[in-house]
C-alpha cells in the first residue's frame, strides 16, 4: 500500500452561479521518500490539490469526489479530530510566502512550541530544546535568540527557514512544499531549495514539490505530473518529460525555458491563457491554445495514453509520434 | 519610550493650543463682561475706564496670551452662573459623567467581543445573522430616541428602573463618588449606560466580525491549521489577536466619541454630568463654562489617545514604543 | 479564442452595441435587484419617503406652519385608532394641537433636505479635496490627509454641538432659529468631508496607476480633466455607497442637534424636533408624540442605512479602512 493515494479526486467551489470544478479525475501516489513534482502555470490547480491533500480547502470550496488515502485512511472525510492528528505531526505544509505565514504577534517561540504541544505531551522546556535543535537543522544562526524575536525582526529567506522548521518540527512522513521559494529573493531561493532536497533526503521524507518552474523541479523531483485546468494531462519520470515531452502544452513550457533554447533565439511561448473554471469546455481544455488541435479536441476529453513511462492525455500523442519518425 | 512620550507631548500641547484659540475667541465674542461686572447704569466713559483697566482694548494678541497663562494655572474664570471658578465646576460633574463611560465601555467591550467573534466564526448560523440584522437597527435608531424607549418601557410602563438622575453615590477609597458603589446607584445607571453602550454596539460588533473574518481568511491562520492546531487556539491565539489590533485603534477614537454623546444621554435622564451642565450653559451662555468643558474633553481626549497608543504598542510586537533602546 | 468565450454582460463580446436602457436591465445592479427581496423593499419605502417630502404640502390635511389652522383644544389627541382619538387627526395631534400627521410630512421633509443637503456639501468637499490629494501627491497630500485625520478624530457631533452652540449664543435664538436650516447644513456637511476625501483618495491612488490614465495624459489632456473625466467616474461605485449611509448619519446628527434644542426650531420641526417636543409628554402617557415621528425616523435610516450595505454587497468597492 503506498503511503498517500490520491484517487479521482474532485474539489468543486460553490459560487452564486452554481459551482465550478477546480480540480478534477486526479490520481497519483506517493511512496516513502518519493519526491514528486505538480507543475502547471497559476490557475491551473495545484495549489488547491495541495491544500486538498490535507482537506485545508476553506470555502466556498470543498472535496466533492475521490479520496485522498494515507495509510489507508481517507483524509477527505476523517473526523476533525484525527485530521488534526495528521496535520503538521504526519503530513506537513511549507507555504508559498513567508510573510504571510508567520502570524505577526506570536513570536517564532510560541508558535514552535505550540506546534509541538498540539501533537505530543511535552514541557514547555523539552519543547524549546526541540525548536532550537530544529532551528540548527535549517541552519539558523543562535537560534536561542530567534525563538524570542517576532516574525518581522526576520528577513523573508530566514522566514522561510523557520517555516521549513516548523514543518520538520513532528518528523513528518511527507511535506507538501507549495511554491517554496517564489517570494523570495533569487539569490536565496537556490539555497531554500537545497535546503529542502537536503532535508527530504536525510530524514527520508516523501516531498510533494508544487511550482510552476520546471527548471527548479526536473532537478529535485523523480516523478512529475503536468497540471492544465485543473486536470493532470501528463505523468510520468521527471527526466523523461523534460527530455522527450508528448503532450503539446508540456512541450510548451520546456520550449519556454531559458535553457532550452539556442543561444540568440527567441524565447517561445504558449499563445493566450488558461480559460478561467467558468468558462464551459468541451473536450481537451488546451484546445484553444494548441497549434495542432483537431476536431476531435474540442469533441471529446482525452482520455491517458501510455507513452513509454508516461501517460499523457491528448489525442494527437500518436499521431505526433508518427510525424515526427517521418520528418 | 521617550521619543514616544515627547511626540504625544507635541501633538497634545498642538490640540490644546487649537482648542484654547477657539475658547478664547468665543470668550471674546460671546457677551460682555463688563455687563456681568456692573449693571446698566454705569457711562459709557467709565465704561471706557474699566475695559482699559481690565485690559480689554488690548490687541488680540495680548489678550489671548493673558488668556492663556491664567489657564495654564487652571483659571479659566468664574461660571456667570455658579460664581464659582468654571473649571471647579466641570471637575465636580466629571465623576458622574466618567461613570456613564465606564459603564458603558463596560458593556461594548463584554458583548462586543463575544458576539462579534461569534457571528465571524458561525457567519451562516441563525444568531449570527440576528445579530448583524439586529446591529443594523441598533445603528439606525438615534441614541436619544433609544433612551426615551428605555425610559418609557422600563421606567414608565414597568417601574423597574429610576427614569433619570443619579442616585446614591459611594465613595472609592475617599477620592471618587461613584454611583458603581450602591445599589441606588447602580439601578440609576442601568438605562443611562445600555443607551450610551447602544450607539457603539453595533460599530463594534460589525467591526470585530469584519476583521475577524478577514483576519480568518489569512495565510497563518490557514498555516495553523495546517500545523494542526487545535480550533480553539487558533480562534482565541492567533486570529482574535490579530483581529483586536485595529479595534484598539478604532476603539480610541470612539471613546472620544462617546463624550459627545454623554451630551444627549445626560439631557435625556438628566444625569449630573458635565454635558448636561455644558448645555445648560450654553443656554445661558455662560461662557467662561463653555470654555472649561471644551479643555477639559481635549484633555481628557489627549488622555485617552495616548492611553490606546500605549495599549497598541503592548500587543502589537511590530509597533515599538521604545527606540531609545 | 473567441469561440468560446460567453457573451459578457456589457455585450463587449460580440457585435451588439446595447441602448443605455438595455445595459441598466442586463446589468449585474439590476440583477442583483431583482433577486433581493429586502433590497426591493428598501427601495420602495425609500422611493415613498421621497414622495411624501416632495408632496408634503398636497398629501398633508393641514399646515402645521400656518397658526390659523391649529387649535390649541385639539392639544394631546391620541391616534384616531384608539380610545379618545379623532377620526380628523389620524396619527393623533401634538402638544401644540397640531396634526401629528402634517408635521411628520413636513418633518420628513425638512429632514431629508438637511440630510441630502449636507451629504451633498461633504461629497463636494471631499471628492475635491480627495481628487486633489490623490492626484497630486506629495506633500500636499499628506497634508490635506492630516487635517482629514485630525478632523475625523473629533466626533462630528461634538464638533456640531459646541460650533451650532456657539452660533446660537452669538446670534440670539430667534436670528438663530430662522437660520438653523442652513446652519445645519453647513456643520454637518463641513464636519463630515474627510469620510469622502478618504474614499476618494484611495481610489484615485488605485485608478492613477492603470493605463488609461497614462493614455490621457499622453494624449495632452489636461489635469482637471483627466481628474474628473476620467478618474472621478471610476470612483463612483464607492461614493454611491458611502452616500447612502451619510444621508443616513446626516439625518441622526440633525435629529440629535434639534434634539439638544440646537436644530431646527418647534414652529418649523423636523422629526427630531417633533421627537424631542413629544418627549416630557411620554411621561403623562401621551406616546404617540415621540413615539410615531420617532418610528417614522427609524425607518428612513434603517431603510438607507440597509441600502448602503446593500450597494456595497453588490458594487464590492473598495472603501477607505482605517
Amino acid at each position: 500500500m503506498p503511503l498517500l493515494q490520491v484517487k479521482n479526486l474532485e474539489v468543486s467551489f460553490a459560487l452564486r452561479n452554481g459551482s465550478v470544478k477546480a480540480l478534477q479525475d486526479i490520481n497519483f501516489s506517493v511512496e516513502r521518500g518519493d519526491r514528486i513534482g505538480i507543475v502547471g502555470e497559476s490557475g491551473a490547480g495545484k495549489s488547491v490539490l495541495g491544500f486538498s491533500i490535507l482537506n485545508l480547502i476553506s470555502r466556498p470550496g470543498s472535496i466533492t469526489n475521490g479520496e485522498v488515502l494515507f495509510e489507508g485512511r481517507n483524509l477527505a472525510n476523517l473526523p476533525a479530530e484525527e485530521l488534526r492528528n495528521i496535520r503538521g505531526n504526519r503530513i506537513s505544509m511549507i507555504f508559498q510566502d513567508p510573510m504571510m505565514t508567520l502570524n505577526p504577534v506570536l513570536t517564532i517561540g510560541t508558535q514552535m512550541i505550540e506546534c509541538l504541544k498540539a501533537h505530543r505531551q511535552i514541557t514547555d522546556e523539552n519543547a524549546r530544546k526541540i525548536a532550537i535543535q530544529k532551528l540548527q537543522q535549517v541552519y539558523i544562526p543562535s537560534p536561542e535568540t530567534r525563538l524570542d524575536q517576532y516574525p518581522h525582526e526576520l528577513s523573508g529567506g530566514m522566514r522561510q527557514r523557520i517555516v521549513i522548521a516548523i514543518s520538520l518540527l513532528m518528523d513528518p512522513e511527507i511535506i507538501i512544499a507549495d511554491e517554496p521559494t517564489t517570494a523570495l529573493d533569487v539569490t536565496i531561493q537556490a539555497e531554500i531549495m537545497e535546503l529542502i532536497l537536503e532535508l527530504c533526503e536525510r530524514n527520508d521524507v516523501a516531498l510533494i514539490m508544487i511550482t510552476h518552474d520546471l527548471g527548479v523541479i526536473s532537478q529535485i523531483t523523480k516523478q512529475l505530473f503536468v497540471m492544465y485546468a485543473g486536470r493532470i494531462i501528463e505523468q510520468g519520470p521527471t527526466k523523461e518529460i523534460i527530455n522527450d515531452a508528448q503532450h503539446p502544452y508540456t512541450q510548451g513550457l520546456i520550449n519556454a525555458l531559458p535553457q532550452m533554447t539556442v543561444r540568440g533565439e527567441r524565447l517561445q511561448q504558449i499563445r493566450g491563457s488558461m480559460p478561467s473554471l467558468n468558462d464551459s469546455l468541451t473536450g481537451c481544455a488546451f484546445n484553444p491554445r494548441c497549434d495542432h488541435a483537431e476536431d476531435i479536441c474540442t469533441e471529446t476529453l482525452p482520455s491517458y495514453t501510455a507513452s513509454g513511462g508516461c501517460k499523457v492525455a491528448c489525442h494527437l500523442v500518436e499521431k505526433m509520434k508518427n510525424q515526427e519518425v517521418l520528418s | 519610550m521617550l521619543a514616544f512620550l515627547i511626540k504625544r507631548l507635541i501633538q497634545a500641547v498642538v490640540v490644546m493650543f487649537v482648542i484654547s484659540i477657539i475658547s478664547f475667541s468665543i470668550q471674546d465674542n460671546l457677551g460682555d463682561p463688563l455687563r456681568e461686572l456692573v449693571g446698566q447704569s454705569v457711562s459709557e466713559a467709565e465704561r471706557e475706564l474699566l475695559r482699559d483697566k481690565l485690559g480689554l482694548n488690548d490687541s488680540f494678541l495680548v489678550q489671548y496670551v493673558r488668556f492663556a497663562g491664567k489657564a495654564l494655572q487652571g483659571d479659566l474664570g468664574n461660571s456667570y452662573f455658579f460664581k464659582k471658578p468654571a473649571l471647579e465646576v466641570i471637575l465636580a460633574k466629571l465623576p458622574a459623567t466618567l461613570d456613564l463611560v465606564f459603564g458603558a465601555t463596560l458593556i461594548i467591550v463584554f458583548l462586543s467581543i463575544p458576539l462579534g467573534v461569534f457571528s465571524a466564526l458561525k457567519p451562516q448560523s441563525i444568531f449570527s445573522k440576528l445579530i448583524m440584522g439586529l446591529s443594523t437597527v441598533g445603528i439606525s435608531i438615534p441614541v436619544f430616541l433609544t433612551a426615551i424607549c428605555l425610559i418609557y418601557i422600563f421606567a414608565i410602563e414597568l417601574s423597574w428602573a429610576p427614569a433619570f438622575g443619579r442616585g446614591d453615590t459611594g465613595s472609592f477609597l475617599g477620592l471618587w463618588d461613584t454611583s458603581f458603589l450602591t445599589i441606588d446607584g447602580l439601578s440609576h445607571l442601568i438605562l443611562p449606560c445600555i443607551t450610551l453602550a447602544s450607539i457603539m454596539l453595533p460599530l463594534f460588533i460589525r467591526l470585530i466580525r469584519s476583521e475577524m473574518l478577514e483576519v480568518l481568511q489569512s495565510e497563518y491562520v490557514r498555516f495553523a491549521w495546517a500545523k494542526g492546531l487545535s480550533p480553539s487556539r487558533i480562534h482565541y491565539i492567533h486570529a482574535l489577536k490579530n483581529t483586536m489590533l485595529p479595534v484598539i485603534t478604532v476603539g480610541g477614537v470612539q471613546i472620544g466619541t462617546m463624550v459627545a454623546y454623554t451630551i444627549l444621554t445626560e439631557t435625556v435622564f438628566q444625569w449630573p454630568g458635565m454635558g448636561f451642565l455644558f448645555l445648560e450653559a450654553v443656554n445661558r451662555v455662560d461662557t467662561p463654562l463653555i470654555v472649561a468643558y471644551m479643555i477639559v474633553v481635549g484633555g481628557i481626549f489627549i488622555l485617552v489617545n495616548t492611553i490606546v497608543d500605549l495599549i497598541y504598542g503592548l500587543v502589537n510586537p511590530t509597533v515599538k514604543l521604545i527606540r531609545s533602546k | 479564442m473567441s469561440k468560446h468565450s460567453t457573451p459578457n454582460i456589457n455585450g463587449k463580446g460580440n457585435n451588439h452595441v446595447y441602448t443605455l436602457q438595455e445595459r441598466f436591465f442586463r446589468s449585474h445592479f439590476w440583477h442583483s435587484l431583482k433577486v433581493d427581496l429586502v433590497a426591493q423593499i428598501c427601495f420602495l419605502v425609500f422611493i415613498l419617503y421621497v414622495f411624501m417630502a416632495i408632496f408634503a404640502p398636497l398629501i398633508a390635511p393641514f399646515d402645521p406652519y400656518d397658526p390659523v389652522s391649529i387649535d390649541i383644544m385639539n392639544s394631546e389627541l391620541p391616534p384616531s385608532w384608539s380610545e379618545g382619538g379623532e377620526s380628523d387627526f389620524w396619527l393623533g395631534t401634538d402638544n401644540q394641537g397640531r396634526d401629528l400627521w402634517s408635521t411628520i410630512l413636513y418633518g420628513t421633509r425638512v429632514s431629508l433636505m438637511i440630510g441630502i443637503g449636507a451629504v451633498l456639501l461633504q461629497a463636494f468637499i471631499g471628492i475635491c479635496v480627495g481628487l486633489i490629494a490623490g492626484y497630486k501627491g506629495g506633500r500636499l497630500d499628506s497634508l490635506l490627509m492630516r487635517i482629514a485625520d485630525v478632523q475625523l478624530s473629533f466626533s462630528t457631533l461634538m464638533v456640531a454641538i459646541i460650533v451650532l452652540a456657539v452660533f446660537q449664543a452669538s446670534f440670539g435664538t430667534e436670528l438663530y432659529q430662522e437660520l438653523a436650516m442652513v446652519m445645519l447644513i453647513l456643520v454637518i456637511g463641513i464636519a463630515e468631508w474627510p469620510q469622502y476625501a478618504r474614499t476618494v483618495r484611495a481610489s484615485v491612488l488605485a485608478e492613477k496607476e492603470k493605463e488609461y490614465v497614462d493614455a490621457a495624459r499622453v494624449i495632452g489632456l489636461s489635469n482637471t480633466r483627466i481628474m474628473f473625466r476620467h478618474i472621478l467616474p471610476n470612483t463612483l461605485s464607492p461614493i454611491l455607497v458611502i452616500s447612502t449611509v451619510q444621508v443616513a448619519n446626516a439625518i441622526i446628527s440633525e435629529a440629535a442637534l434639534s434634539f439638544l434644542g440646537l436644530g431646527m426650531p418647534i414652529s418649523e420641526p423636523s422629526l427630531g424636533s417633533l421627537i424631542s417636543s413629544g418627549f416630557e409628554y411620554i411621561f403623562s402617557g401621551a406616546w404617540w408624540i415621540t413615539m410615531i415621528p420617532g418610528a417614522v425616523l427609524v425607518i428612513l435610516v434603517l431603510v438607507m442605512n440597509l441600502l448602503g450595505d446593500w450597494l456595497r454587497d453588490v458594487l464590492n468597492p473598495k472603501l477607505y479602512k482605517d
